[in-house]
């Protein structure tokens, strides 16, 4: 239980109805989307309507040395969101304006809880768009994805979250509010601050306000699918695009596993017995989008594809990419749990990285399916398993473990969008070795000295 | 199991949430008040907690799962197809089970089972309504708001009771010569009691498509209210009545006007009398001919298109959740406005997103049924129609009230009133 003073304070500062403290409502809270992890009850949670109440969150936490987690949709999968018990829940999403749309500096100030797609719904009458699509796009919030850094499906082309955020608003842990960046395409004044605080996972600063690069809408789109034979021909394919010239604006792929799954659950023509399949979208201007599609065409038929399909209209792009949409639904739907992971290696290494998840596979005796983003090396190998099985449970640690060593010995990374949570810590000098760990560790301690930001994640306190 | 008996009938369901949260995405609750409890995930995680033993039912969950609308905008957006309309009436027959029902609901649901009384007290109710409610002036619906605060604001618009009931209005047997078919209608309450021109405009359309039309006197209360809010008992007390009473009279089809009245007869008395084997199987036999009136006249008449007259109408319609994704009807009633000549049906941006009604969930929620609605009245207003159609009574009383309290110029009928304007549109030329 919280202390009373701390509840009373915090009332003070937000007002009875933006602070609940039932048990009913504290419960909803102790999770986010992540799959078999343990959860735990916050204490409180708040929700405050500006940058100062957020200020005055934090310097209370402070005072009394309590963690505060900050949330959006809790859509994330890294376990970033899950509180520790008796802790401060910081929910953003009554900060939701979007506060402007600058199409002459291609800009868009938003504050953190306005919904990715929400800020694409109104920046598409001037003819823009906001790149970065995780799955999650109709939910997840600005401040979520900036801290968690998501991808998507246009990694490939278009980047992912980082290279979209021009500027922020942070409150740092002692209660004190920056802001860092501008509108001007170049700033290097001081240390990179917009850089460090975006895909810090809520654990150096509170993001309370984002500037944003907008583009142009692409005009045409064009959607590809071929069928493959071997996981081999597959992985030349997509090295021979790129090769070519040609960046797709998504490449994706699905193994067996999947690709039997998805068919079977959406019915939209997969092929069953192929070993993979690759989906391409070109996007751009219409004349370069015809050129391009037909260019893709050809090298994928020289590169042995079994079947190569090109969407006539818009119904057919819809059914190829219900197929890709439906993967993770429809491998959920086999098991009741479902471990997502999303190591990633250089494009070139894709082959390699889908064959040693299939070994650690058959090795751990588990189901495990494997799509992603081909084109960005991201893949997301997905265990199908059952968290009340234990001894199941046992193995899929091990096979876990395994898929980030392979990750890591092909050149590759532990996470490629959903970040490090609490899932991933243990991992971490693997990559980075026990001097990057502590510089991590020396990093939060400069800006959080007391671990009151979303302590437990990333940095282990020691 | 049917999931009015017990939660374990719901164990699959739950197990098939995997919290992605996708249900953010569009419920109407959760886009009010932001807050978890309010949307799929956070309820379901709340069953979850009650089955691990970490949640006890205590007065306060069981206010939490008052927190649906049951719109079933989450079903359909679910990936992962998970039932969350079964999930909460499994948690709110739970809840009534451990905590007992809600005096003033008690009290509701025993009024609609005693039905002489019910009407006694309805009849009476016409003459001295104005007591409490003060006569709004409008041209087409004899509308009212409260005269004083009971605990819903004096904002909100009604119907005024009609002076006589429906079921009064006509015999048990509506005879046509030379009849194609004979049809029951199940009138339900607020067309019985409020909105009779509803009621009215059904028969009349029936028997212009030469149906002989049934209304037997022993129906009652749906029990969709009871149902919903856990009170089963109730709920299959009225299943019973209903059941006893239409097959008493016999009809080859069963149509109603109503999205709750139609939810009630093709699924929910076949669930609620899950373990009585006689009533079950007239559950059942009912339930494979039970139509929507809307339905009933594109797949199971063809109603007829000679005699429609022009009917000078700018219309947008609003999908009653329980009719468009409840019973998968949602291009019949839009057919039916396009075949009436004079008829321009202009779409809303969001047809489907629930009105906030929802029965009971109205008087329990009042602020966020109107906070829901006012999103709606907006949809409404940008449409510039003059007319809105829908195919549910209680959506019709709540899309009134939006329009009404905005000072929007609007009429809100149900679509078969239209197809009745224009036959006797059809009949002056």
């Amino acid at each position: 239980m919280l202390a009373r003073e701390v509840i009373e304070d915090l009332i003070k500062v937000l007002g009875k109805e933006n602070v609940l403290t039932e048990q009913e409502d504290l419960l909803t809270y102790a999770y986010d989307a992540t799959a078999a992890m343990k959860h735990h009850k916050p204490g409180v949670v708040v929700s405050p309507l500006n940058v100062e109440q957020v200020a005055e969150v934090v310097k209370i936490a402070n005072r009394y040395k309590i963690p505060v987690y900050p949330r959006g949709s809790g859509t994330n999968l890294s376990g970033g969101t899950i509180p520790s018990e008796d802790s401060i829940v910081l929910s953003m999403l009554n900060l939701n304006k979007i506060l402007e749309v600058d199409h002459d500096n291609l800009t868009a100030t938003v504050q953190p809880g306005v919904i990715i797609q929400d800020l694409n719904n109104a920046v598409q009458q001037f003819g823009l768009i906001y790149p970065p699509d995780p799955g999650t796009v109709t939910t997840a919030t600005m401040g979520g994805s900036v801290s968690e850094c998501s991808g998507g499906l246009r990694g490939l082309k278009y980047g992912v979250t980082k290279h979209y955020i021009m500027g922020l608003q942070v409150v740092l842990a002692n209660g004190e509010v920056i802001r860092w960046g501008g509108k001007t395409v170049k700033n290097v004044t001081g240390y990179d601050l917009v850089a460090l605080f975006t895909g810090a996972e809520g654990t150096l600063g509170i993001i309370t306000e984002i500037l944003v690069k907008l583009i142009p809408a692409p005009e045409a789109r064009k959607s590809i699918m071929a069928v493959f034979d071997d996981v081999d021909k597959a992985g030349k394919a997509i090295a021979s695009i790129i090769r070519n010239k040609i960046i797709p604006a998504t490449l994706e792929i699905m193994d067996k596993v999947t690709i039997q799954t998805v068919e079977h659950f959406v019915h939209a023509g997969l092929p069953l017995n192929a070993e993979a399949v690759l989906l391409i979208e070109v996007d751009g201007y219409k004349e370069v989008v015809e050129r391009e599609a037909v260019l893709v065409e050809q090298i994928l038929k020289e590169e042995q594809a079994a079947d190569v399909k090109i969407a006539k209209d818009d119904k057919e792009r819809d059914l190829l990419w219900l197929a890709r949409r439906s993967a993770l639904p429809a491998l959920a739907q086999k098991r009741p749990t479902t471990v997502l992971e999303d190591a990633t290696v250089p494009r070139s290494k894709i082959p390699d990285m889908i064959k040693a998840i299939r070994k650690i596979a058959d090795k751990h005796k588990l189901n495990i399916a494997t799509f992603g983003h081909a084109g960005d090396g991201n893949l997301h190998p997905t265990i199908l398993t059952d968290e009340r099985d234990l001894d199941e449970m046992k193995r899929v640690h091990l096979a876990v473990d395994e898929i980030f060593q392979t990750a890591i010995s092909l050149g590759g990374t532990l996470s490629g969008e959903h970040g490090i949570g609490v899932a991933k810590m243990k991992y971490l000098d693997w990559e980075f070795g026990e001097a990057g760990v502590a510089l991590l560790r020396s990093m939060k301690e400069a800006l959080d000295p007391n671990y009151v930001l979303n302590p437990g994640k990333i940095v282990r306190r020691d | 199991m049917s999931v009015y008996n017990s939660l374990d009938s719901i164990t699959e369901e739950l197990h098939k949430c995997m919290k992605c949260g996708n249900c953010m995405a569009v419920c109407p609750i959760y886009k009010e008040t932001r807050q978890e409890v309010a949307v799929a995930r956070g309820k379901i995680s709340l069953v979850e907690f009650l089955l691990s033993g970490e949640a006890e039912m205590t007065q306060g969950l069981a206010e939490r799962f008052s927190l649906c609308t049951t719109c079933m905008a989450c079903n359909n957006n679910c990936p992962c197809g998970v039932r969350f309309d079964k999930i909460i009436l499994a948690a709110r027959a739970e809840a009534v089970r451990k905590k007992g029902l809600h005096p003033v609901k008690k009290i509701a649901f025993t009024a609609l089972k005693m039905q002489r009384m019910f009407d006694f007290g309805m009849k009476t109710g016409s003459m001295f309504q104005g007591v409490a409610l003060k006569h709004v002036p409008h041209k087409s619906d004899r509308i009212a708001r409260m005269r004083f605060d009971i605990g819903i604001g004096t904002d909100k618009v009604f119907p005024m009771l009609a002076s006589k009931t429906l079921r009064s209005e006509f015999p048990e047997v509506v005879k046509v010569e030379k009849p194609k078919m004979r049809v029951a209608f199940f009138t339900g309450c607020m067309i019985n009691y409020f909105y009779t021109d509803i009621g009215k405009a059904v028969v009349e359309v029936l028997k212009e498509n030469d149906i002989e039309v049934v209304i037997p006197k022993g129906q009652g209360c749906c029990g969709i209210p009871a149902s919903v809010n856990g009170d089963v008992a109730s709920a299959s007390a009225l299943a019973k009545r209903n059941l006893r009473a239409f097959e008493k009279l016999g009809a080859d089809a069963l149509v109603v006007a109503c999205s709750s009245g139609g939810t009630a007869w093709k699924h929910v008395f076949g669930e609620l009398l899950d373990n009585d084997p006689q009533f079950k199987a007239l559950a059942d036999k009912w339930a494979g001919k039970s139509y929507d009136i809307s339905e009933f006249l594109i797949h199971k008449v063809p109603f007829k298109k000679e005699g429609l007259g022009r009917v000078n109408r700018k219309v947008t319609y609003h999908d009653p959740c329980h009719l468009n994704r409840g019973q998968g009807i949602n291009k019949e009633p839009r057919e039916i406005l396009k075949s009436i000549p004079g008829v321009e049906l202009i779409e809303m941006k969001e047809p489907g997103r629930c009105c906030g009604m929802a029965g009971s969930f109205s008087l329990v929620h009042p602020d966020l049924s109107v906070q829901i609605s006012d999103r709606k009245t907006a949809d409404i207003e940008l449409t510039h129609t003059d007319t809105v159609a829908t195919g549910c009574p209680a959506c019709r009383l709540q899309l009134k009230s939006g329009v009404e309290n905005a000072g929007i110029n609007e009429e809100v009928v149900h679509t078969v009133q239209i197809l009745a304007e224009s036959y006797r549109a059809g009949k002056k030329k």
